[in-house]
């Protein structure tokens, strides 16, 4: 019990700290390094309260490919950092309007302002039902077939916008020479490889 | 006397502590000590492939030349070139090194012989070598030349290609085994050495090491260091002990994907044959000797093989591991789901 104390305090602090890096660090590749930490650290919360799977698909998804992404795109970009300094007041107001507006909603979500949906009594119902399999086969349960329909529809959303980004970065331009695969690999062998046999200790 | 003792490694948390520490000893030096031989074996199956003797110098057979080569990289100087940035240049080499070492708590190499025994096992490996890829990106921002970040940007997208075949190779083998548990996956694939998975989703072992080869940038595929256009690609500006955690970071992968393959593909700790006196050898050595085969095939491919070009290397793995791998995907659960062979749970 001691040691899951001291991991949850050590894995909560480190993940509040590098959220607040993210936002004042002067280089934006630090803030997406950060970025990735307070992710990495959000994943060890979760596998503290036993959601290994959700720990997971946490680190596969947004640390090993989205945040990837992030830091390819911040790197190739020349960011002139006095810019983003003076901008930081302007935007400052919206984004703490966000940041007040999505606090709001998890405690109300959680119902601590009166009236939520969600109870932490019913949460350990729930958590009651599913505890007899492994948080993986709980989820799938419940996801392939109480919320399958939203499930396909979240599906068809993400290929809508992966279409949507195709069809805005495809453009075709008139006189490149494409290299035709399939022409070079049909090519006969005889006219790609000489075979020479070496003899052994011989030499070419 | 010995029950204080019991109790003290496994309710004191004080003992608990130390008992894994121990294990994680158990498993990183052994480890260590055959990275240390891979480089020694790489070498000397290269020289074989070429005609040649391989390093014979240090000690007999040469066998000390790993070592020696360690100790040069210790003495070496570290050299942080000016432009670089500091920090992040030296903590890139240990990213490497640790995510290659991380992933070996989940491995099981015998029955039981496993560190943590998570139910998400195959997820868990499959996310610390998707974390791979940020030691060789940040290193080559943080090297500040050119060379350095070509071979990072080309290393942290050919990566990511094949991660998503690697992905789809693993769910299918989730699919016949209906668990996420390492030690699980081995279980399911008991028996004569054709029932383990190698043969009923042979293409799928097939786009596994080929994944593999590209997810350790290997050749074919080790265009982020390919030496005639990048000098040394993204581990240019290293030098000394720096280096050496790349290049045991490199090593201690290439043996994680081919644990990875002995324990999905090749029955992990099972004998080849279930009978007396294969199954008397401990398991931990048939683990040994499947990943040892594995990483000779390393090896092989690169003493035979041409490199890649860039354009090709994409071209597969999207336009035909992708689509392979996703139909075989599809393929595996009808038949699983029509041939009545979904596993119980």
């Amino acid at each position: 019990m001691l040691l899951q104390a001291l991991a949850f305090y050590v894995f909560a602090t480190v993940t509040v700290a590098s959220a607040a890096m993210v936002v004042v660090s002067r280089n934006p590749v630090y803030s997406v390094l950060f970025l990735i930490l307070a992710f990495f650290n959000a994943a060890a919360l979760f596998v503290l309260i036993g959601a290994e799977f959700i720990a997971m698909i946490l680190v596969i998804v947004y640390v090993g490919a989205v945040a990837v992404l992030f830091l390819f795109v911040v790197m190739m970009l020349d960011i002139n950092l006095t810019e983003i300094r003076e901008g930081f007041l302007k935007y400052l107001p919206v984004g703490a309007a966000i940041g007040v507006v999505l606090l709001a909603e998890i405690l109300l979500g959680l119902g601590v302002l009166g009236g939520g949906s969600v109870t932490i009594a019913g949460l350990d119902k729930a958590g009651a039902q599913v505890l007899a399999v492994d948080n993986t086969r709980a989820i799938g349960r419940v996801l392939y077939t109480q919320y399958f329909y939203l499930f396909q529809v979240a599906g068809i959303v993400l290929l809508v916008a992966m279409i949507g980004a195709i069809v805005l970065t495809l453009r075709s331009r008139p006189g490149v020479r494409r290299q035709k695969i399939s022409d070079q690999l049909y090519r006969p062998k005889d006219q790609a490889v000489t075979v020479v046999k070496v003899p052994t200790r011989g030499g070419v | 006397m010995y029950a204080d003792l019991i109790q003290f490694f496994t309710t004191n948390w004080l003992g608990q502590a130390i008992v894994i520490l121990a294990q994680c000893l158990a498993v990183t030096v052994p480890l260590l000590v055959a990275v240390a031989y891979m480089t020694y074996v790489d070498r000397k199956v290269w020289a074989s492939i070429q005609l040649r003797r391989g390093p014979n110098v240090v000690g007999p057979f040469g066998l000390l030349q790993p070592f020696a080569d360690g100790l040069k990289l210790v003495l070496k100087e570290t050299i942080v070139p000016s432009s670089a940035n500091g920090v992040l240049f030296i903590v890139a080499p240990m990213i490497t090194f640790m995510t290659a070492l991380v992933a070996w708590a989940v491995v099981p190499f015998d029955d039981g012989w496993v560190i943590a025994d998570i139910n998400v096992g195959i997820l868990y490996l499959f996310a610390i070598s998707s974390l791979g890829v940020y030691g060789i990106i940040i290193a080559g921002w943080a090297s500040n030349s050119k060379y350095a970040f070509l071979g990072a940007l080309r290393s942290a997208a050919q990566m990511v290609s094949y991660e998503v075949s690697i992905g789809f190779v693993l769910v299918t083998v989730m699919l016949c085994v209906g668990s996420l548990n390492l030690s699980e996956v081995v279980l399911a694939q008991s028996g004569w050495f054709w029932s383990w998975f190698w043969l009923p989703l042979l293409p799928m072992f097939v786009i596994f090491f080929v994944s593999a080869l590209a997810e350790t940038n290997r050749t074919p595929f080790d265009l982020p260091m390919s030496e005639a256009e990048l000098v040394a690609g993204f581990h240019t500006e290293y030098s000394a002990m720096t280096f050496g955690l790349f290049f045991l970071g490199e090593y201690a992968n290439m043996i994680l994907l081919s644990a990875m393959g002995a324990v999905l593909f090749l029955g992990g700790w099972m004998s080849p044959v279930p009978y007396a006196p294969f199954t008397l050898v401990p398991g931990v050595v048939w683990f040994a000797l499947k990943i040892a085969f594995l990483l000779f095939v390393f090896s092989w491919t690169k003493g035979t093989l041409p490199r890649y070009r860039y354009d090709q290397l994409m071209r597969l793995g999207w336009k035909v591991f992708l689509p392979v791998s996703l139909g075989w995907l599809v393929l595996t659960a009808a038949v699983l789901q029509f041939g009545g062979w979904v596993p119980k749970h």
